[in-house]
């Protein structure tokens, strides 16, 4: 027995060993080969997976030393996952950037300014700024999306309602609205959806001439009573029951109840194409339309950039691929693979793929669009735009004071920023 | 203790076989000590560091990638006035109070499915155990959807007898209870398990006297059954309080993941200690609070667990 119990002790042993030598190979062989050179890239998406690393084996043909390794993860764990690993000093070389983030990341120094001076007219300027930080470029645009009105035909045609005009007005909206509501259907015009400031509220804030946060990102804008209007706009809706209410939107997503035709129309970004050209029910029932006009015309622009690791091992090799990416053979890849791309005048592909839709729409907001709104800890307020406003929504407080709280608590985080 | 040296020579004997039980070889010691350490280190490595890290976390303030700076007890003096905090150990209290009623729940199954010559025993045990195997993601996915106000199945079930039921987990009224509902249902199987093997313990002898002297079954599971029973019910309980407190992925499913979660209107009675930990350390990159909070919590869990060993002595039976 002692013999056996030995014999299993220096197995175990050997095993360690081995495997602590494994590991040691493995670690070895990135850094000694020189010459080749392979960067990591993250990304979130894996519909864009395949797209990803098509761009990769692109970069490679006139890079023939460096390969790309494009590592995927979802969504949900991604910014977990990078803040560990940028703690542990092991962030990939490049990855995907959004808005909220971006600052985070560049006034921590964990991504790297761009030096070098590039053309950045060819992006549309409010996707240029996003990205830029303390006056320098952190960032070159990948993608965009800009947000419009989802509307579905047939329950235009059911209720005799003019599909919208390119210039239509909130009062036009309303109307509609008000027209296409059949509670014995249960159809309602619109979901009053709270989870996607991107795709409503942010809009009719800046549409009634309001801000959700003052340019010099110090103060909150929510206590402005033209944001207060652009925030009513929404509870309005729910309160003349023309929307559900939300603890029916809690239970089923607004996106969910638009696809089974119990809402007329549906805000949603450029991004939804993907969505409504494979459900069976949306194919061909909808349509886009212009954002509604305010007191402005206005709509949220927002694309992810391509950014580079302050602590990677091979700065020039990962600036030269960011900057492959932002290109143009790199957007007309990425147009045909249904992305939208953010370099101008190379979103023909994406435009024409569905001519169904009008989606012109979409790249015509550009003129008007409002970049989406960021600070430094942009995730800090975020929740407390949800925890106030949520009483807004409910009817349990008034949304002036519902927003006064919001604003007072808002400028609580970001003074700490 | 009796040593060779002031034992007397009646003594010694005794004290030698004592001795020589003690002192086994050294290196029968040392591959003890080799036979353990894995799950030692492991057990020191993995559960015991982090907590004192944690604990040392909780007096300090985090930036989001790293870095943390002394505060002293500034996260503790916030954590006291924080009305989130307040609601979120007043929610997870209420969650494990109810979730107690689960405990008698299981006693009942168990002796019902003790019965002897019962038919289709198996069927019964592996129907009641399969919540429990059953990933906890899937079980909360699967009660959203039963739960839903307008196309879910509980609604539908109640709208045949005429009620017209409430957005279940969307609703502060109901929310709660709700949750407590699925919580029992998923944790019943596990102690009905341990309760069953606990009857079968139970002495034939006690059951055969009482029958003898008349007692009919109603009687001996009040008087045998509860009683012989009190030291499992007393780990069952324990162990369901513990987990109780330690709530999360049941709320993290069923109010929809992230952010978008504080958008239920029901959130607010919703929010567990541990989901509030979790918003504060992942999302809002507050780790050094939410260390505070963990810290805040593995005192509550401490002090209810000594509350019940206390109480023990009033209702634990140990034959």
């Amino acid at each position: 027995m002692w013999k056996s119990a030995r014999r299993g002790a220096a197995l175990l042993c050997a095993a360690l060993l081995a495997s602590a030598c494994a590991g040691g190979e493995q670690a070895s062989t990135g850094a000694q080969s020189q010459g080749k050179v392979t960067l990591s890239y993250g990304v979130w998406d894996a519909t864009q997976q395949e797209a990803m690393q098509e761009l990769a084996a692109e970069f490679t043909k006139t890079h023939p030393n460096v390969t790309v390794d494009v590592q995927l993860t979802p969504w949900l764990d991604y910014w977990t996952k990078l803040k560990a690993a940028v703690t542990g000093g092991a962030a990939p070389d490049v990855f995907w950037m959004n808005g909220p983030n971006f600052q985070l990341y560049a006034s921590n120094g964990v991504i790297a300014p761009i030096e070098e001076q590039l053309d950045t007219s060819v992006y549309p300027k409010q996707l240029v700024d996003l990205y830029t930080y303390d006056g320098k470029l952190y960032g070159l645009p990948k993608d965009m999306d800009t947000v419009a009105v989802w509307y579905n035909k047939k329950l235009f045609d059911d209720a005799k309602v003019k599909y919208p005009a390119d210039d239509w007005t909130w009062a036009d909206f309303q109307e509609a609205t008000a027209k296409l509501t059949d509670a014995k259907k249960g159809v309602y015009g619109i979901g009053a959806t709270l989870t996607s400031f991107q795709e409503y509220q942010y809009n009719t804030i800046y549409q009634a001439g309001g801000y959700v946060i003052s340019p010099d990102g110090k103060k909150s804008g929510y206590d402005d009573p033209k944001t207060i209007t652009g925030l009513k706009f929404w509870t309005d809706l729910i309160a003349a029951k023309q929307s559900p209410d939300l603890k029916t939107m809690t239970d089923t997503a607004t996106l969910q109840l638009f696809e089974a035709g119990k809402l007329a129309m549906y805000w949603g970004g450029s991004w939804d194409v993907a969505e409504f050209s494979k459900n069976d029910y949306t194919k061909d029932k909808v349509d886009v339309a212009p954002l509604p006009k305010g007191e402005k015309q206005a709509t949220i622009i927002h694309g992810l950039a391509n950014v580079v690791s302050a602590k990677t091992e091979h700065p020039a090799e990962a600036l030269e691929f960011v900057k492959f990416l932002g290109s143009k053979p790199a957007a007309d890849i990425l147009g045909k693979k249904g992305i939208m791309p953010a370099y101008n005048g190379t979103q023909s592909a994406w435009v024409a793929a569905h001519p169904e839709w009008k989606l012109q729409t979409f790249l015509d907001a550009v003129s008007y669009a409002v970049p989406y709104p960021i600070s430094k800890n942009t995730a800090a307020w975020q929740e407390a735009e949800l925890t106030h406003l949520t009483k807004a929504w409910t009817g349990e407080l008034p949304v002036e004071q519902a927003a006064t709280n919001l604003a007072a608590q808002m400028n609580e985080l970001l003074a700490k920023e | 203790m009796t040593t060779p040296l002031t034992g007397t020579a009646e003594s010694r004997p005794a004290a030698a076989a004592h001795q020589a039980r003690r002192r086994r070889p050294r290196s029968e010691i040392l591959w003890g000590y080799a036979f353990i350490a894995p799950t030692g280190l492991g057990l020191v490595i993995f559960y015991l560091w982090p907590v004192l890290q944690t604990a040392y976390f909780s007096f300090t303030e985090w930036g989001a990638f790293g870095g943390h700076t002394w505060t002293g007890l500034e996260n503790y003096t916030r954590l006291l006035s924080d009305p989130e905090v307040g609601q979120a150990v007043l929610n997870t209290v209420l969650y494990t109070a109810l979730g107690l009623l689960g405990i008698p729940l299981a006693i009942v199954f168990a002796a019902l499915m003790n019965r002897p010559r019962l038919r289709g025993v198996g069927l019964y045990r592996t129907a009641f155990f399969l919540p429990v195997v059953t990933m906890p993601v899937a079980v909360a996915m699967l009660w959203r959807w039963l739960y839903n106000g307008d196309y879910g199945l509980v609604n539908q079930v109640l709208a045949v007898v005429g009620i017209d039921g409430p957005n279940w987990i969307a609703d502060p009224a109901t929310a709660m209870y709700a949750l407590v509902v699925v919580g029992i249902w998923s944790s019943v199987g596990y102690n009905l398990i341990i309760f069953l093997a606990g009857m079968q313990g139970i002495p034939k002898e006690l059951y055969e006297a009482a029958s003898m002297d008349g007692a009919g079954p109603v009687r001996q599971f009040f008087r045998i059954t509860l009683p012989m029973l009190s030291p499992t019910a007393f780990f069952v309980s324990i162990v369901s309080v513990i987990g109780s407190l330690q709530l999360f992925d049941l709320v993290f499913v069923m109010t929809g993941s992230g952010q978008a979660a504080r958008a239920n209107p029901a959130y607010s009675r919703l929010q567990t200690v541990v989901q509030l930990f979790y918003e504060r350390a992942f999302v809002t990159d507050d780790r050094g609070y939410a260390a505070a909070i963990v810290i805040a919590l593995l005192v509550l869990i401490a002090a209810l667990t000594f509350v019940q060993f206390r109480l023990q002595r009033r209702w634990v039976h140990y034959a």
